[in-house]
Parts: structure tokens; C-alpha cells; sequence
């Protein structure tokens, strides 16, 4: 059982989005991608998203291999490495959306700290920046599947 | 000076524990041992990018898991890796069960503790990796 998996629902057509940030231990976007991922999930877009670990696309079961199948999967990676966007589309499914945030946010004049440690007052716009983003990319995916 | 050490926490999303185990791992590197201790985005292993894997040839290994999956341990393991020492965060709470975290990832004084304890322990199994060189 995984620990990781917020809810996996069984009906066929999918009427949640998988959000699948990256794990971005090095770098201040890095954490930023995880705080914004949770803000989706946690408030503006509470029960219409799910997650999972990057990382359990290595380390689990058949199951979560098959998360970015299951599904419209939106990947949120810190820099142009795109390593969720990589891994999720090498070991699970092609995401239905990439975002990379450092363009969004510099696009914003947000400048982001050297810290992935503690957030300064413009790391923590940043994160509403990205949140935000997400959550209109969410509303898409699922006016989309809900159209079909 | 000889080999570094670098610690990869799993960066969980779902539970507080991976984020207390990102923490540990900050507060590690940044207040305990300075200069000592470095880590690696995870999702970097899972790219096979160059640069990163040189960097954990070099050095001790000590994987930090806020689950049983092992997500950590299991990614360094699928590159080829040995790691040195694998961490489960849960190993350290069984003495605190009294600090609950507040949130996921805003984890409140209570998160901070375990992180801090944490911390210790691997700071601990750092000077264990120094002693061994
Ligand atoms: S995309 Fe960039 S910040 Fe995110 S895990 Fe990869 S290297 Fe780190
Ligand atoms: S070890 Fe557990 S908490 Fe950590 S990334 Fe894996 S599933 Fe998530």
C-alpha cells in the first residue's frame, strides 16, 4: 500500500488530474514546485487532484507505474533538467502538460532566493504564481475530458 | 580531505514525512556539518543525468525515506549505487510520538522538532562515515 497516493478513484473516465512535481532538493524552484503542487491539491483545487512521489515511478508497484495512465497527468519540474516530465513520461505516461516555472516566473519579475530551505516573500508570490497556474491548467483538462 | 557525503531524502509528497526528511537534510548540511555534507535532486538520478551520478560516485551515500517504499534507496540502488547507510524517518518518531506535524509540507514547530531530531541521528551516522575513512 502506498502512502503516497492521495486517492486513486476506479471509475474508467478520469475526473481528477494527477500533479506530479519534481523532487528539486538543490534548488529554491525546486521547492517551490512542491509548495505550489500542495496548494492545488490541499486548496484550489481540493478533490479534483491527486499526486504521487516522483520517485515511487522507480521505486513502486504496477500501480503507480500506470498513475500518468490512469490519469490527465500534469508534471512541474524547477528547471530545464524536466526530470518529472522525463521520468513520468519514460516509466508511467505521457503527461497531459509540462510546466518548467523558472519562465513563469521570471516572466512575473519574481526574483526567487538561493534558499530551497526557507522561502523569502518572493519565493512565496512565486508560489502562488505557479498554484495558480496549475489550477487553471486542472480547470482545462477537466472541461476538456468532461466535453468529450 | 576526503570523501564527501551526500544525503538524499526521498522528498515525499503525500505524508509529512518526506518533507521532515528534506529538513533533516537542510539542516544537516547547512548547520551541523557544514562543508561536509551535500545533497542531489533525487529526480536527477531518475534522468541518468551525467553530472549528478559522477558526483554520487565520489561520495558516501545516506538515503533518507519518509515511507517503507524506499523511494530514496531505491533510485540510488537502480543506478548501480551502493548506498552507505539508508534512513527511514519513522525510525526516529517511535521516542516522539507526542510531535504530530501540522501540515504536509507546513509542518509547524512539532515538524521542525522531528525534522531537528532526525537531523541529529543523521549527524551522528555522518561522523560513524568519517570514523570508517
Ligand atoms: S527539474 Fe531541476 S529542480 Fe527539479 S529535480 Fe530536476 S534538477 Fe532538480
Ligand atoms: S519513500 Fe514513501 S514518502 Fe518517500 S517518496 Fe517514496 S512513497 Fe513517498
Amino acid at each position: 500500500m502506498s502512502e503516497a497516493i492521495v486517492e486513486i478513484p476506479q471509475n474508467p473516465k478520469p475526473v481528477k488530474v494527477g500533479i506530479v512535481p519534481c523532487n528539486g532538493e538543490e534548488i529554491c524552484a525546486g521547492s517551490i514546485t512542491r509548495f505550489a503542487c500542495r496548494k492545488v491539491l490541499d486548496e484550489l483545487r481540493k478533490g479534483q487532484a491527486v499526486t504521487l512521489c516522483l520517485p515511487l515511478f522507480i521505486a513502486g508497484d504496477k500501480g503507480e507505474r500506470q498513475f500518468a495512465t490512469r490519469f490527465p497527468t500534469i508534471t512541474v519540474d524547477g528547471c530545464e533538467k524536466r526530470c518529472s516530465a522525463i521520468s513520468t513520461e519514460k516509466l508511467s505516461g505521457k503527461p497531459a502538460y509540462s510546466f518548467v516555472i523558472t519562465d513563469m516566473i521570471k516572466d512575473a519579475g519574481l526574483e526567487l532566493s538561493e534558499s530551497p530551505r526557507t522561502f523569502s516573500e518572493s519565493d512565496k508570490e512565486a508560489v502562488d504564481l505557479v498554484a495558480a497556474e496549475i489550477a487553471k491548467k486542472v480547470d482545462e483538462i477537466l472541461g476538456q475530458e468532461g466535453d468529450e | 580531505m576526503g570523501k564527501k557525503i551526500l544525503v538524499l531524502p526521498c522528498s515525499g509528497i503525500g505524508k509529512a514525512y518526506g518533507e521532515i526528511g528534506r529538513q533533516a537534510t537542510y539542516e544537516l548540511a547547512e548547520d551541523l556539518k557544514p562543508g561536509q555534507v551535500d545533497t542531489l535532486c533525487l529526480g536527477r538520478l531518475m534522468i541518468r543525468d551525467p553530472e549528478a551520478l559522477e558526483r554520487m560516485e565520489d561520495s558516501f551515500v545516506i538515503t533518507v525515506d519518509g515511507c517503507a517504499k524506499d523511494c530514496a534507496l531505491k533510485n540510488v540502488e537502480a543506478t548501480g549505487k551502493k548506498v552507505d547507510k539508508a534512513v527511514r524517518t519513522l525510525e526516529v518518531f517511535k521516542d516522539h510520538r507526542d510531535l504530530k506535524p501540522e501540515g504536509v509540507l507546513n509542518l509547524g514547530e512539532p515538524g521542525f522538532k522531528l525534522a531537528h531530531y532526525l537531523a541529529e541521528k543523521l549527524s551522528g551516522e555522518v561522523d560513524c562515515r568519517m570514523k570508517e575513512e
